[in-house]
């Protein structure tokens, strides 16, 4: 019988101590997936984030160097200038992005860096325990808003797809989701589309993925993708926000 | 061999930096140290080389980091705020053993401070304010040539050692102008950098890290680590004595207030005092034996530092109360003169 549905050969061959339900293995699958299918695994290089997806390297199959929490896009950004044919390919959290490394990501989507970036937007600070972050949505309980989050005393979610967009050096942005399969699939060509737009030269790319964290939203495994269709997109809408048109 | 040229001690680092194979420079304006900065702005594209500007001196350190993780040889340069912010990323340069070069040019602190010459910040190069049981390797230059030269040798000991160098100067050194000339060193050969990322087709994938999750694992680092240091220490410790020989009283002294207590010494012993200077190269590894054996022979020593008291923790350890140690530090752009110097070792 003809095998229809295998490993990505860059997925290593072991299993992920992520929490069930947790959104991480399924994007890092998809990452895994579009790396075998452009052929481009011994050129890229990846970075495992402060947060619950400090051991990509245990799952991805590629060279990797790990940045302190957020600093991500200026660690990409000297690599990028040592490797410029190399697939420079960020991975953050929520935390590394809109709140301790904010800084260095607008500037290396200013500065037009050919680098790409995952940002995992799980509304939450994961491994440390659901903390609020700054995409946590208002009246949403977390560890450190216990009564929710209060817009007076700690202001809105922050969008960063929307931000960046208003930067002329940003060429490709997009949100997208892994709350259904379909999602799922429009999350992979995206992520395919971002390395292509890093390959041709043409800037700074990010996706945006809205990820479940069951365990520190206090939901199960489906009421969490319900949870991102019915609760984060209408705050975070998915869709692109730059897109450059190179084969115009 | 080049010829001799006046060269501004900032642009010495620079320039040696280029010739010591550096093309990767990422900076973020301060002063004192602006002049390297645009030393590289203009010379990094006429050799090929890299020059970013960061947004911070976070950003340009961690930038540094993705450089040498690939690596290349790569550099940054601040002065103690900015050192203060970048000693996060240098604490995972040396945690992760990333070689790499950083400069800083001493201003006045603590805080905002002024931007008059200091050594207030011998803790902060020697110590380290980041996180985690670590050594950078500190030079100490007191000439521009010697900025310069030690500037080459950081780049080499960084890449022998895979660990960060920097050279610690101050105000004065990186303003003054002197004639030097580029002297092209003989270092042994190094060790191949069979651990840098990139164009892995014929290998397993490689892990640039500072992370030891598990138990004993950061242990285990962190005394391998220990070893380096105890190796760099047996080995690169540098020190110049000067009319030590038959001194009574000693003046230890690095940077800017070596060359002032150098003069004091030469006043000081056509008066008739018998007065040598020991002058720390490496402030870290320390030349704690040198300074050791020296109070075996001397009855007082006199630190002369731009601080209140920082190098003088280190002479206090290696003397070990063999002989009476005492400091005369200025602070806050205050430098001290060779009258000052003489007044105080006369009453010792």
């Amino acid at each position: 019988m003809a095998k229809v549905f295998r490993k990505p050969a860059s997925f290593k061959d072991v299993s992920t101590n992520y929490c069930p339900g947790c959104g991480h293995g399924i994007i890092q699958r998809i990452v895994a997936e579009v790396v075998d299918e452009m052929g481009i695994r011994e050129r890229t290089i990846g970075f495992p984030p402060v947060g619950c997806a400090i051991y990509l390297d245990l799952y991805l199959d590629f060279d990797m160097v790990q940045p302190a929490h957020g600093r991500t896009p200026a660690v990409a950004t000297g690599l990028k200038r040592v490797l410029p044919d190399h697939i420079i390919l960020g991975y953050e959290g929520d935390g590394g992005l809109t709140a301790i490394g904010t800084a260095e990501v607008i500037h290396a989507a200013n500065r037009s860096e050919n680098i790409t970036i995952i940002f995992v937007n799980n509304a939450v600070y994961g491994m440390t325990g659901g903390q609020m972050a700054p995409t946590t949505l208002i009246s949403q309980k977390t560890a450190t808003t216990p009564l929710g989050r209060d817009l007076k005393r700690d202001g809105y979610p922050l969008r960063l797809c929307e931000l960046l967009a208003t930067l002329d050096g940003s060429a490709y942005l997009i949100r997208t989701a892994v709350s259904s399969p379909a999602n799922v699939r429009k999350t992979k060509k995206a992520i395919r589309r971002a390395i292509e737009v890093q390959m041709e030269g043409l800037g700074f790319s990010m996706v945006e993925v809205l990820s479940p964290c069951p365990i520190n939203w206090g939901l199960t495994p489906v009421e969490a993708m319900k949870w991102i269709d019915e609760k984060m997109i209408p705050y975070f809408p998915l869709g692109e926000f730059k897109s450059p048109n190179s084969r115009g | 061999m080049d010829k001799r040229v006046l060269m501004r001690g900032n642009d010495a680092i620079a320039e040696a930096a280029i010739r010591s194979g550096c093309r990767y420079y990422f900076g973020y304006p301060i002063t004192p140290q602006n002049e390297l900065t645009a030393y590289m702005a203009k010379r990094m594209p006429e050799v090929g080389g890299t020059f970013i500007q960061a947004e911070s001196e976070i950003a340009a350190i961690n930038m540094v980091y993705g450089a040498a993780a690939a690596g290349q040889r790569a550099m940054t340069s601040s002065s103690g705020p900015g050192i203060s912010l970048k000693q996060e990323g240098i604490s995972y340069l040396a945690g992760a053993e990333l070689p790499c070069f950083y400069a800083s040019v001493v201003r006045g602190g603590p805080g905002l401070g002024n931007i008059a010459p200091a050594q207030s910040d011998y803790f902060q190069s020697t110590r380290g304010g980041g996180h985690g049981d670590y050594r950078v390797i500190v030079l100490a230059p007191n000439s521009v040539q010697e900025m310069a030269n030690l500037t080459m040798l950081g780049f080499h000991l960084a890449d022998k050692y895979r660990n960060p160098a920097m050279v610690l100067a101050d105000a004065i050194l990186g303003q003054m102008l002197e004639p030097m000339e580029f002297k092209t060193p003989q270092f042994s050969p190094l060790p191949p950098k069979d651990w840098a990322v990139g164009n892995m087709e014929a290998r397993p994938p490689r892990l640039i890290s500072s992370l030891f999750l598990g138990e004993g694992k950061l242990e285990k680092h962190n005394l391998e680590l220990k070893e380096k240091y105890e190796k760099i220490q047996a080995e690169e410790m540098r020190w110049e004595g000067f009319m030590l020989d038959d001194a009574q009283v000693a003046l230890v002294a690095y940077g800017t207030c070596a060359r002032i207590a150098r003069g004091a010494v030469i006043q000081g012993r056509a008066q008739g005092v018998k007065i040598g200077l020991c002058c720390p190269i490496t402030l870290w590894p320390f030349p704690s034996e040198f300074v050791g054996q020296l109070s075996k022979n001397v009855r007082n020593i006199l630190v002369v530092e731009m601080s209140l008291g920082q190098m003088v923790e280190d002479v206090r350890l290696a003397v070990n109360g063999r002989c009476e140690v005492q400091l005369y530090g200025r602070t806050g752009g205050g430098i001290p003169t060779v009258e000052e110097i003489l007044e105080r070792v006369s009453r010792l």
